[in-house]
C-alpha cells in the first residue's frame, strides 16, 4: 500500500517494501537541474538542508564507478559525511548512485530521474534500502506493522509511565 | 548529527524481533521470561537481542536484582524519530533552495545573453 506524505512542496511515498520515493517539481529545464545535481560548484549552493549548514567538501567523479563524497558542517563544529559511488550516469535524465552514512548505517541505492514538461522539471528521487527492516527503521515506520506503534507514541507512553 | 551513535541505534532497530520487544516494553517493564513468551525462541536467544538493545541504550535494567526487569528508554527512540523527521526536512528544504538557485542561474543566463 502506498501512502503519500507531503512535507512542504515535497511528496514522500513508499511504493514498495524497500523504497522511499521523494517527488518535487522545480521551475527549470532538466539540463540545468542535472547540472545543479552533478557539479560541485552548484551542489554546494543548495544541497544543504536546514539553514545553518554549509558543504565545505563536495567531491564528484561523475562516471559509472566514480566516487562522490559530501561533507556538511555547522558553525558549532558539527559535521556529517555521506559518500558513495555512481552506478549510472545518463545526462540529463537519470543518475544512479550508492549512498552511505558509514558505520552500521545501511547502504542505499539512490536513483534520481528528471522529466521535463513546459520548461518545468519533476525530480523523482528513489531511495532503495537493502531490506524492508532497514527502511522501516530509517523512516520510523517499523512500529506500524504488526506492533502498530510509532516511536513518538512509544516515547510518549514511556513518559506517562515514569 | 552524530551518525555513528545513531547507526548503533539504527542497527538495533533493524530487526523485527527487537522492535516487537520494544513495543512490548512500551506496555511496561518486563522480565526476560515475560519477553520471551511471544517468541518461538530460547531465553538465551532473546537475551542476545536484549543485549543489542541495551548497548544501543534503547532499554535499561531495573534495580531489582532478582528480577532484573527491562524497561524502555525513550530518548534514543526520540532521537531516531527526530532524525527521520530531519531527513525529510533536509530534502524538502534542499529542494526549495534548489528551486531558488535554478531561478537565479536562469536569471544570470538571461542577463549574460543581453550583455553579449
Amino acid at each position: 500500500m502506498t501512502t503519500a506524505t507531503k512535507i512542504g512542496a515535497t511528496t514522500f511515498t513508499t511504493p514498495s517494501d524497500r523504497e522511499v520515493v521523494m517527488t518535487r517539481e522545480v521551475d527549470a529545464p532538466r539540463e540545468l537541474v542535472f547540472d545543479a545535481w552533478t557539479k560541485p560548484e552548484h551542489v554546494q549552493q543548495w544541497m544543504l538542508g536546514p539553514s545553518g549548514w554549509t558543504m565545505p567538501v563536495c567531491e564528484i567523479d561523475l562516471r559509472p564507478g566514480g566516487a562522490w563524497r559530501f561533507v556538511w558542517g555547522r558553525a558549532d563544529g558539527t559535521e556529517m559525511e555521506m559518500r558513495g559511488e555512481y552506478q549510472e550516469v545518463t545526462p540529463p535524465e537519470r543518475l544512479v548512485s550508492t549512498e552511505s552514512w558509514g558505520g552500521d548505517w545501511p547502504e542505499t541505492i539512490n536513483t534520481v530521474t528528471l522529466s521535463e514538461e513546459d520548461g518545468k522539471t519533476t525530480i523523482t528521487q528513489t531511495v532503495l534500502y537493502p531490506s524492508r527492516d532497514a527502511r522501516d527503521a530509517a523512516l520510523e515506520t517499523g512500529m506500524k506493522d504488526g506492533v502498530s506503534q510509532s516511536f513518538d507514541r512509544l516515547a510518549e507512553h514511556v513518559r506517562t509511565m515514569a | 548529527m552524530a551518525t555513528d551513535h545513531l547507526s548503533t541505534i539504527f542497527a538495533a532497530l533493524a530487526d523485527p524481533t527487537r522492535r516487537a520487544i520494544l513495543a512490548q516494553l512500551a506496555g511496561g517493564a518486563a522480565t526476560v521470561k515475560e519477553l520471551s513468551a511471544p517468541f518461538a525462541m530460547s531465553g538465551p536467544a532473546v537475551s542476545k537481542h536484549l543485549r543489542v538493545l541495551e548497548r544501543a541504550g534503547l532499554i535499561a535494567r531495573g534495580r531489582e536484582a532478582q528480577w532484573r526487569p527491562r524497561r524502555l528508554e525513550a530518548a534514543p527512540l526520540k532521537e531516531v524519530a527526530e532524525w527521520a523527521e530531519s531527513y525529510r526536512q533536509f530534502w524538502d528544504e534542499s529542494y526549495e533552495r534548489l528551486d531558488e538557485y535554478l531561478h537565479h542561474l536562469q536569471e544570470k543566463e538571461r542577463t549574460d545573453d543581453h550583455g553579449n
